[in-house]
């Protein structure tokens, strides 16, 4: 096995293809499916529903350094930053930086 | 050139009236990367990538691998769970089980995309190059950017804002795998919370209808329940309840 190449079969047996699988699926199901469709409208707010599931995991169960940071001070940071994109009339780069100085401020405040 | 007819008329032009030009879908590319630059997630890629970067840099795995990683697969949940899965030493099976399951976002996402890009003349190969390029961000801007687009524009610009998006990550990949070695922990948790941040206040954003926004909160509690009572396929359990009771609703306040 050639140390060069292992990693690169690994990241398309193991990375490329589990990932890409969804693509070409919605490409082949979205074949024949129209803009304003019931499915359509059903299929989006599925996606929402999943993408709201990643963010959850990505604040509940995260991934390398952010693990570190206490999950109460994630969990602020997190609201901290809804807030003050609501409060900012909906502006998102307002809630980015409020929920990033959050935590932050709370990973200083409480280190692991 | 004005009125239709070619600039040289002496050479014989093969006449192509059904097809877009060359020129008009490079200017389409063209536009499509240069609206990347003006997007928010171009600042939020960088980002969410030096984060990635710095993960990839102290887990032992090489730039090239990493930029390969993100032309390959393109999702930030999915590169950062293969990054951890790997190098901490899960079975081969189980890390694409994993990225299988955080990636189902993307059966939706090309299904719901497809309608915004086809013209009466798009062949379904027109079509891999967007649907491989669909991401959470090409996604959201997507809608925000191509309804005012003529059909014939709409793939090449699409195509063009997802590399140029794709680019600004790479960019992030190369500062946070240089910078991992002198970067706080701290910070580089703040660059790891950057992709929930900007996804959760983005999608909120984004979710106008009724539905999608009752599907956001509805997610974000029934996702952690699942995780909770360690519940098989959340991911895909939290997409069909959530979607599903949102939709319903909707449809019943539309109907009263």
């Amino acid at each position: 096995m050639g140390r060069e190449l292992t990693p690169y079969l690994v990241l398309v047996f193991v990375g490329f293809l589990p990932n890409e699988i969804w693509r070409l699926l919605g490409l082949l199901v979205g074949g024949g499916l129209d803009e304003d469709s019931e499915v359509i409208i059903w299929v989006r707010a599925v996606a929402v529903a999943v993408l709201a599931a990643v963010i959850a995991k990505l604040v509940l169960v995260p991934p390398g350094a952010l693990a570190a940071v206490p999950l109460v001070v994630r969990l602020g940071a997190i609201g901290c930053g809804y807030m003050a994109y609501a409060l900012a009339r909906q502006s998102v780069f307002t809630g980015l930086v409020a929920g990033e100085a959050a935590l932050i401020v709370g990973g200083l405040l409480f280190p692991s | 050139m004005r009125d239709g007819w070619p600039a040289e008329p002496a050479i014989p032009v093969p006449p192509a009236p059904t097809q877009p030009s060359i020129q008009s879908s490079a200017a389409a590319f063209l536009a499509g990367l240069l609206a990347s630059c003006r997007s928010v997630f171009a600042l939020v890629l960088v980002g969410t990538y030096v984060g990635i970067g710095a993960l990839g840099h102290d887990y032992g795995f090489s730039l090239p691998w990493l930029i390969a990683s993100t032309v390959l697969i393109w999702a930030g949940p999915a590169q950062v769970i293969l990054i951890s899965a790997l190098a901490t030493g899960a079975a081969l099976f189980e890390v694409a089980l994993a990225v299988f399951l955080s990636s189902v976002r993307f059966l939706p996402m090309v299904v719901t995309l497809l309608p915004l890009l086809r013209g009466p003349r798009t062949q379904l190969s027109d079509l891999l190059v967007p649907a491989h390029l669909t991401s959470a961000s090409m996604w959201v801007e997507s809608f925000r950017l191509l309804p005012p687009l003529p059909r014939e524009q709409r793939i090449p610009f699409c195509n063009g804002l997802a590399i140029g998006l794709m680019l600004w990550g790479h960019i992030g990949s190369v500062i946070g795998f240089y910078l991992a070695a002198s970067l706080p922990a701290l910070l580089t948790a703040a660059l790891l919370f950057l992709t929930p941040m900007s996804f959760l206040v983005s999608t909120a954003r984004n979710s106008v209808t009724l539905a999608n926004r009752l599907a956001l909160a509805l997610g974000l509690v029934i996702s952690p329940l699942l995780v909770y009572f360690q519940i098989g396929l959340d991911l895909i359990w939290t997409g069909v309840i959530a979607g599903s009771a949102a939709y319903i609703v909707q449809r019943l306040r539309g109907a009263s």
